[in-house]
């Protein structure tokens, strides 16, 4: 590139940052459309992602406590839900259609509207521009219609919750023939349709959001924040962003190719069906190719949502042991890895669907690989914490909590990578009980963390101490209590996604365990009522955060004042001169990004 | 760690862009990335259902019309001129690119209408295409076309062909709609205010790109 082009560039960098600063000093006027609704301040978007996610955690959780109710009750009548319910709950009984129609919601609702979007979406957002030392993204334009897509993708998939024939009822993965052909069961009518232009908006509020996240890590990081110097929480969002850009554009094409199975007469998915007696003429596709695309974004879909997570967890661990990270490098490296591997694992979802075996021994091979940078990554966090002058703030908990579950649901990750034992494990409780664990319990907890950790940073107001803490043990306890009796289940064979189990004598003797299991759910979803009551009391009424740095962490956001505006940082940005892990170092007991580096200072 | 930092390349230091790419430039990189899976996703199904069918239609015998010839028998005629006219655009574009970069307006402008027309060209192309091969019966979900080995062929040559092509001419039709708003943005000189053309290189990059995909839908359903 030529000189001039170089200079070009260089103005074109600096002008965002001086029309920030102004806005800061209050030149700009606001309204209160522009501050709070479509507000181009990746603060505020974070927020709004943080509160629609939250939205659709509680639905999302109400849903699975309903049909936790028929699992363990499935003799009982509770004429309330009929009052909530509807036809759907005739006589106080939930139907067969509805209980499927729930779990699909379920598992669409948590891993892409709670897990992805209101996890990544939040937290990438509201970290990267404060830990790279940027105004703002690179694009806030686009940062905000990214936010809207979402919200667009919410109304339609809420409105499907309303329709006559019910939201789509063939699980999160969406399997044609089921979900391609109306006729096959209700929820498959428009009920899917919506769920398809709902997820298709979503794919383009995840590609929108994942450039700027990209660009921003890149382009944006202040002087000397150097790639290596960057919090961990930055490369995990980064690895996060990269994962969804290249993984969910696939689903968007399997997603096309099924609209037009469903209304324009192709047969991409279909082939041989027999539907109420009738042939179809559907002839040459093939049901296994959905599955491929489907299982191309499916796998990273999981590290999209758990790489967040662990950032948050390391970041945190790391400041409430007051120790630095161990090992940073091989914490970065570990995260390539596992986002390298993402994408070359995807068919151990497909071992039992008639995948060849010697193809499947490969995806076995590359499977297992990943527990090599998870345990890497688990013991850098167990020796983060090992001699550390612990603080067990609710954050810290929660960021423990997560260690614990990943190991536990991690574990069980190596039963069910071996294509042999999955022949018996394939659709049955173990597998619920092993992605609960390791991705969907976990990555709340690490959501959690980040919540409780930065909630002064959003919102200068601290988070109420107390029910904190009773969030967090109750949640903790629960789930295991929850999930840990399903490995029993799902080991004696009990299937997955099953209305009712009464007809099998061989699982009788688990009807009190999973009674069991509904009472605890319930009591965990309370609990996080608790939570979402402190989230918004503590908004208006908690605690007052009095200083600048109140958690002693090292990274550029505790630099802000204690409310930044749009723009973050009232003057200059400050320069970075050291990584973000000096804890405890020459007797200091932390030592700030931005401080520069002393003549007499120790080597790492 | 923070000394092997200090002695780090001074591009990834911090401060500036590691590529010395503005972050637009970048997300459009990216984006076409995002946009090559998407297509690769399209075209490994496509080769996935084709493989797994015993018999395919020959393309020679089904892209064998050409606009006003009639009846006669011209394999890949037609096609091969559609490829010919999204290349050439392609290289006004590089034109314009170019004119750009001397700071040059009514040049960018000129080859910019260049590129619009051709654009515009290979739409009214596949236009064509498409009606000639309805009118033969083909559709989505229809397919009168005979296998090459002479057995009656399932409609997915058809579904796939007009699902691929088609999805790809959304792609340009959005490239044509996006360069005239830039050919006029140039023309009233907001470019020439701003110091420079870089918004004619990002969707210059963009239009290269659809030029390539088109090159392997060429590829694996015109030429294989």
């Amino acid at each position: 590139m030529s000189s001039e082009a170089t200079h070009v560039q260089q103005q074109t960098l600096t002008v965002p940052h001086e029309t920030h600063v102004e806005i800061h000093h209050g030149h700009h006027h606001e309204t209160f459309l522009t501050k709070y609704v479509f507000s181009q301040d990746h603060k505020t978007i974070a927020k709004q992602f943080l509160i629609t996610g939250m939205f659709w955690a509680l639905i999302g959780g109400l849903f699975s406590v309903i049909f936790r109710l028929q699992l363990g009750f499935p003799e009982a009548k509770f004429p309330w839900l009929e009052m909530l319910l509807g036809e759907w709950a005739k006589g106080g009984q939930l139907q067969a259609e509805a209980y499927y129609a729930l779990v699909t919601m379920h598992g669409t609702v948590l891993v892409f509207f709670v897990l992805t979007a209101g996890l990544s979406g939040t937290f990438s957002n509201f970290l990267i521009p404060l830990q790279v030392g940027a105004r703002d993204m690179a694009s806030p334009f686009l940062n905000m219609l990214s936010y809207w897509f979402f919200f667009t993708a919410s109304i339609v998939m809420l409105s499907s919750l309303f329709v006559q024939t019910g939201p789509f009822s063939g699980g999160w993965t969406a399997y044609p023939p089921l979900s391609a052909l109306g006729e096959a069961s209700p929820g498959s009518k428009v009920g899917m349709d919506l769920w398809l232009v709902s997820m298709a908006l979503f794919v383009v509020s995840s590609l929108l959001g994942g450039l700027n996240y990209i660009a921003t890590v890149l382009n944006m990081r202040t002087k000397g924040m150097s790639m290596t110097r960057l919090p961990l929480t930055i490369w995990a969002f980064f690895f996060t962003a990269v994962l969804g850009v290249l993984s969910f554009p696939v689903l968007l094409s399997g997603f096309i190719l099924l609209i037009f199975d469903r209304h324009f007469g192709t047969s991409f998915y279909l082939s041989d069906i027999y539907i109420n007696g009738q042939a179809l003429p559907n002839e040459g596709g093939s049901a296994i190719l959905y599955q491929h695309l489907f299982w191309f974004l499916g796998h990273p879909e999981v590290y999209i949502i758990l790489l967040p997570a662990m950032g948050m967890a390391s970041e945190i661990l790391s400041v409430n042991s007051r120790k630095p990270i161990f090992g940073y490098m091989a914490m970065v490296g570990s995260l390539f890895a596992i986002t390298i591997l993402a994408f070359l694992v995807w068919a151990h979802h497909m071992f039992v669907t008639g995948l060849n075996p010697f193809l499947g021994a490969f995806f076995v091979l590359l499977t297992l690989l990943i527990a090599v940078p998870s345990a890497i990554k688990v013991f850098n966090w167990l020796t983060t914490l090992w001699k550390g002058n612990i603080r067990f703030t609710p954050a810290m908990l929660f960021a423990m909590g997560f260690v614990s579950l990943f190991i536990s649901g991690g574990l069980t990750g190596i039963f069910l990578g071996n294509s042999s034992l999955d022949i018996h494990l394939h659709d049955t409780y173990f597998v619920i009980a092993h992605f609960h664990i390791v991705m969907g319990v976990a990555s709340m907890f690490g959501m959690f963390a980040g919540i409780y950790h930065w909630y002064p940073k959003m919102y200068s107001r601290y988070l109420n101490n107390t029910l904190g803490y009773i969030h967090f043990w109750v949640t903790m306890i629960g789930a295991y209590l929850i999930f840990w009796p399903m490995h029993y289940e799902g080991l004696a064979g009990m299937p997955r996604r099953y209305y009712k189990f009464d007809i099998w004598e061989s699982f009788k003797h688990f009807g009190t365990l999973n009674q069991f299991i509904s009472i605890v759910s319930i009591i965990v979803f309370l609990a996080q009522i608790l939570f979402l009551v402190n989230f918004f009391y503590s908004i208006w009424k908690g605690r007052k955060v009095t200083t600048q740095n109140p958690w002693g962490a090292n990274t550029l956001e505790w630099t802000t004042p204690i409310t930044p505006g749009h723009g973050n940082w009232s003057g200059e940005i400050p320069e970075v001169h050291r990584w973000a892990y000096d804890y405890g170092k020459d007797g200091k007991e932390f030592t700030t990004q931005t401080t520069p580096v002393s003549a007499d200072e120790s080597k790492h | 760690m923070a000394q092997a930092a200090a002695v780090n390349t001074k591009w990834w230091s911090g401060g500036k862009s590691p590529f010395n790419v503005e972050y637009g430039k970048l997300m459009m990189w990216y984006f076409l990335m995002s946009d090559a899976f998407t297509f690769g996703a399209f075209l490994i199904s496509y080769g996935t259902v084709r493989m797994s069918s015993i018999s395919w239609p020959d393309p020679n015998k089904v892209f064998n019309s050409f606009p006003l010839a009639g009846h006669a028998n011209l394999p890949l005629v037609f096609v091969s001129l559609m490829t010919f006219i999204l290349i050439v655009s392609s290289v006004t574009m590089v034109l314009a690119v170019h004119e750009g970069h001397h700071g040059n307006r009514k040049g960018v402008v000129k080859w910019m209408i260049w590129t619009i027309i051709g654009g515009f060209a290979f739409l009214g192309c596949q236009a064509w295409e498409w009606h000639h091969l309805h009118d033969q019966g083909a559709w989505w979900g229809r397919n009168p076309f005979a296998n090459a080995d002479g057995t009656v062929a399932g409609s997915n040559f058809a579904n796939f062909f007009f699902t691929i092509t088609g999805f790809h001419g959304f792609h340009v039709f959005s490239g044509v709609v996006i360069n005239i708003i830039v050919t006029i943005m140039a023309w009233r000189g907001v470019f020439e205010r701003r110091g420079h053309y870089l918004m004619i290189e990002k969707i210059g990059l963009y239009w290269h790109f659809v030029d390539l995909v088109w090159v392997f839908v060429f590829l694996f359903f015109y030429l294989v």
